[in-house]
C-alpha cells in the first residue's frame, strides 16, 4: 500500500467515527454552553456552598474525568486508579511539608509522580486486556497501598497529617480557604481544557477508534500499544493533579486516597455520570461526593441511599446521567 | 436525631453564612463524627452518639439558660468526609466542640482542624498515641485510652501474674509495631523476655503457620499485636488450634467488649486485656450501663461510656466558666477533677491526655458467664501513672516547648 493511500484509509476510518458538520457545530455549541454553565457554577458557588466542599467536588470530577479518559474513550477498565490519586497525594503533601514547597510546584511534583507511575505500571499492564488488564492494575495498586502502610514517610494509618499550603510561587498566602478556592478552580478548568482538547485532537479520535475496533486499528498501522500506553500515562498523570490538590485541599493525605475501594469509587462516578462522555464523570462525581457529604446526617441510612441510587441508575440510565440528557437532545455531551 | 438536623440545617440556611459565627452564642453546639457502618460502626458508632445524647440529657438539656444541641454525622471511615464535615461544622453552624469516635487520621484530621480553628475537640475512639505526642493541640483532648496504655498495662499485669515468656503475633505497620514494641519495652523490664515475633501482613486471612509457631515456641503468652478484624480472625484460628487449652495465655491488645459479644465466649475465653471501661464494675457503672442498654439494645464499650463522660466533663466547665470559649473551657477541664462512673479523680494533663484508671480484664468461661451480658471479669485495676505514657516521655510540644 502507498504512503498516500494509507492516509487516506486513515482519514475514512476517522471520520467514519465523526457526525456530519452541521452536527458537530451544534455539537460544539452545546459544549460551549456547558462549559460556560460550569463556569458559571464555580464562580457563584462559594456564595451558597460550603467552599472546602465544591473544593472537593472539583477534585473528584477531575480524577473522574482522568479516569474516563480510560475507560470511556479508551476501552480500558483500570482497577487501580486510587494508586495514582492517592501516590499523588502523598507526593504533593511530602513535598510541601517536609521540603517546603509552594503549592503550585508541590502539586506539578504529585503530577510528575503520578505520570511516572503510570508509564511503569501501564507499561506492563498494556500488555494484557480486559479483566486481566484490570487485576494487573488492581494488583500495582495494591502494592502502592500496602507501601503507604508500612512506609514511614507516609504515616501509615494516622495518614500524613498538617500539610501546609505554603505561599504561591513564595508570594501569595494561600493558607486561606477564600484564595485558595480560585487556585483550585484555576487547576479544574485547565485540567477540563486539556482533558476536552486530548479527546478531540487526532490522538483522540485513534483512541475512540482502539475503542470500537483494535485489530482494524493494527491493520491500518497504528501502533496502538503506544497508543494506549500514552494514554495511561495522561489519565494517571491528570489523577494526579486531582490527588496532589486534595491533599493540598485537607492539609492531609491518607490511606482511603489509596485504598482500592477508591479505585471502585471513581468507577462508579464514572458510570453514574455516562461512561464515554465529556462531562458525565462531572456530574457522576457531584452526585456521589454530595451523596457522602449531605447524606452523612442520616446517620446509617447513607450506605443504602447511595445503594438504591445506584440500583436505580443501573436500571434506568444504562448510559448514565449525562448519556441519557445527550439522548434526548441528540447531541454528544 | 433527624429533627435536630433538620432544625439545625434550618437555622444555618435562614440565618445564612455571615450570621453562622453568632449562632455560637446562643447555643452550645457539639458535633459527634461517628462510623456507623463501617467497622468501628459497633464499637463507637450510634453507641457513641446515645452516650453524648445521654449526657446532654442528664445536664439537663441547656447549660447557663442556654440550649445544648448535638449535631452527629457518620462519616462512613473517610477521613476526607471527616475533615469536610468538620471544617463544615465549625465555619457554618458554629460547633463549639467536636467528639470523635474514628480511626486515627481522621482523629488527627479533627484535632488539628481544632487547632487550626480554636475549636475544642476531644477524642474518645482513637487509639493513637500521635493526638497527645508529635500531633497534640492546646485545644485537643484524648480522653479514653490510647495504644501505649493497652499495650503497657496488658504486658506489664500479665508478668506480673508470672507469665514471663512472650510471643508476639503482630501486624506488620505501625500501629501493630508500636503495639508490640511498648509491651515489649515493659516485658523486658520487667525481667520477661520475648521469645519471638512473628509479622503478618495487614488484613491476613490464615493465621496457622503464625499460631502452630507460637506453639511450638514453649511461650507462656501469646500476644496478638493487631486489632479489628486482624484480631478477631487470628483469636478465632487460636481457638481452633486449642492455644488456650495448651496451657498458653492469650493476650489482646485493642479488644472492645463487642468483639467479645461477636467472638463468643467458646473462642474468646481466657483472653487478657486492658480495657478503660467495663460495666459490669461496680454500682455505678452497671446503673448506667442498665439504662443504656434499655436504649441501644446493647451494653456500653468503653467508647460509648467515654463520650458521656467527655461530654459531661465539658458542659460542667461551660456551665462554670460561663464561657464556650475553647481555651477557657479546657483550663477548667484541665484544673478541675472529673468523678463519674467512667473515671475516679480522673484528670487532663497538658499535652491533652486524660489520666484515669484503667483495668484488665479478661473473658469469662462460658461455664462462668451468668447471662449474655455477663462476658468478663476485671482482674485488677492499672493506676493511670502506670498504665499512661509519662510526661517525660512525651514529644508533644506543648510540654517540652
Amino acid at each position: 500500500m502507498s504512503k498516500q493511500a494509507e492516509t487516506t484509509n486513515r482519514t475514512t476510518a476517522i471520520h467514519q467515527s465523526r457526525p456530519p458538520s452541521d452536527a458537530r457545530a451544534r455539537m460544539t455549541r452545546h459544549h460551549m454552553i456547558v462549559f460556560a454553565l460550569i463556569g458559571l457554577f464555580v464562580v457563584i458557588a462559594p456564595q451558597f456552598l460550603y467552599p472546602v466542599f465544591v473544593m472537593k467536588l472539583l477534585c473528584f470530577a477531575l480524577f473522574a474525568m482522568a479516569f474516563n479518559l480510560m475507560l470511556g474513550f479508551g476501552g480500558l477498565l483500570s482497577f487501580g486508579h486510587a494508586a495514582f490519586f492517592g501516590g499523588a497525594a502523598y507526593a504533593a503533601g511530602y513535598a510541601a511539608k517536609v521540603w517546603g514547597w509552594p503549592p503550585e510546584l508541590a502539586i506539578a511534583f504529585a503530577v510528575l509522580v503520578a505520570a511516572v507511575m503510570g508509564a511503569a505500571f501501564g507499561f506492563l499492564a498494556i500488555k494484557s486486556r480486559g479483566i486481566y488488564f484490570a487485576m494487573i492494575t488492581l494488583a500495582f495498586a495494591q502494592m502502592v497501598y500496602f507501601y503507604a502502610l508500612q512506609a514511614p514517610i507516609t504515616g501509615g494509618e494516622d495518614g500524613m497529617q498538617s500539610i501546609p499550603r505554603n505561599a504561591l510561587f513564595g508570594l501569595v498566602d494561600m493558607s486561606g480557604d477564600g484564595p485558595f478556592y480560585w487556585m483550585v478552580v484555576v487547576i479544574f478548568i485547565i485540567g477540563v481544557l486539556f482533558m476536552y482538547r486530548v479527546i478531540h485532537s487526532p490522538f483522540g479520535e485513534v483512541l475512540k477508534g482502539i475503542r470500537e475496533n483494535e485489530p482494524r486499528m493494527i491493520s491500518l498501522g497504528y501502533q496502538v500499544q503506544r497508543y494506549k500506553l500514552l494514554t495511561f500515562v495522561i489519565s494517571a498523570a491528570l489523577s494526579g493533579l486531582a490527588g496532589g490538590t486534595k491533599a493540598l485541599v485537607f492539609h492531609l493525605a491518607s490511606l482511603v486516597d489509596v485504598h482500592w475501594t477508591m479505585s471502585g469509587e471513581v468507577v462508579l462516578m464514572t458510570l453514574i455520570g455516562g461512561m464515554g462522555t465529556i462531562f458525565g464523570p462531572i456530574v457522576g462525581a457531584t452526585v456521589i461526593v454530595t451523596m457522602q457529604n449531605y447524606l452523612a446526617n442520616l446517620g446509617s441510612l447513607v450506605l443504602i441511599i447511595q445503594g438504591a441510587v445506584f440500583i436505580v441508575c443501573v436500571l434506568t440510565f444504562r448510559e448514565g446521567i449525562v448519556g441519557v440528557i445527550a439522548k434526548w437532545l441528540k447531541t454528544r455531551l | 436525631m433527624k429533627l435536630l438536623t433538620g432544625v439545625t440545617a434550618t437555622i444555618a440556611l435562614s440565618t445564612g453564612i455571615a450570621m453562622a459565627q453568632d449562632v455560637s452564642g446562643d447555643a452550645v453546639k457539639i458535633g459527634a463524627m461517628v462510623d456507623m457502618t463501617g467497622v468501628y460502626s459497633a464499637n463507637g458508632g450510634m453507641g457513641a452518639v446515645l452516650g453524648a445524647e445521654m449526657a446532654i440529657e442528664d445536664f439537663g438539656g441547656e447549660v447557663n439558660g442556654k440550649p445544648i444541641e448535638l449535631l452527629s454525622a457518620n462519616y462512613q471511615n473517610r477521613v476526607d468526609v471527616a475533615s469536610n464535615l468538620a471544617r463544615e461544622w465549625v465555619d457554618q453552624e458554629g460547633v463549639d466542640m467536636i467528639i470523635e469516635s474514628t480511626d486515627s487520621a481522621a482523629a488527627i484530621a479533627i484535632q488539628n482542624i481544632g487547632k487550626e480553628k480554636d475549636i475544642l475537640t476531644v477524642a474518645a475512639g482513637s487509639a493513637s498515641t500521635a493526638l497527645t505526642n508529635n500531633e497534640c493541640s492546646p485545644t485537643g483532648i484524648h480522653y479514653v485510652y490510647d495504644t501505649f496504655a493497652l499495650a503497657t498495662g496488658t504486658g506489664n499485669a500479665i508478668v506480673k501474674n508470672g507469665l514471663t515468656d512472650w510471643f508476639f503475633i503482630t501486624a506488620d505497620y505501625a500501629f501493630g509495631h508500636s503495639l508490640e514494641e511498648n509491651t515489649a519495652t515493659v516485658v523486658k523490664e520487667l525481667g520477661g523476655n520475648v521469645i519471638n515475633t512473628v509479622r503478618h501482613p495487614f488484613k491476613a486471612t490464615d493465621y496457622s503457620s503464625f499460631i502452630l509457631q507460637a506453639q511450638s515456641s514453649g511461650a507462656q503468652v501469646v500476644a496478638f499485636a493487631n486489632a479489628g478484624t486482624d484480631f478477631s480472625t487470628a483469636l478465632k484460628q487460636a481457638s481452633e488450634f486449642g492455644v488456650v487449652q495448651g496451657g498458653q495465655t492469650i493476650a489482646g491488645m485493642l479488644v472492645f467488649l463487642t468483639d467479645i459479644y461477636a467472638l463468643g465466649l467458646d473462642v474468646a475465653q481466657g483472653l487478657t486485656y486492658t480495657t478503660g471501661f467495663y460495666w459490669d464494675y461496680n454500682d455505678e457503672t452497671r446503673a448506667f450501663a442498665e439504662r443504656f442498654k434499655e436504649r441501644h439494645g446493647s451494653m456500653p464499650t468503653m467508647i460509648h461510656a467515654g463520650f458521656y463522660s467527655a461530654v459531661t466533663h465539658y458542659l460542667k466547665g461551660v456551665e462554670a466558666t460561663g464561657s464556650d470559649d475553647p481555651a477557657t473551657v479546657r483550663a477548667w477541664m484541665g484544673e478541675n477533677p472529673i468523678n463519674d462512673f467512667f473515671a475516679k479523680d480522673g484528670y487532663i494533663r497538658e499535652d491533652g491526655r486524660m489520666m484515669h484508671t484503667m483495668y484488665l480484664a479478661q473473658v469469662k468461661s462460658p461455664e462462668e458467664s451468668e447471662g449474655e451480658d455477663d462476658v468478663a471479669k476485671v482482674l485488677r485495676e492499672i493506676p493511670a501513672e502506670e498504665a499512661y505514657m509519662p510526661l517525660a516521655k512525651s514529644t508533644c510540644s506543648l510540654v517540652n516547648g
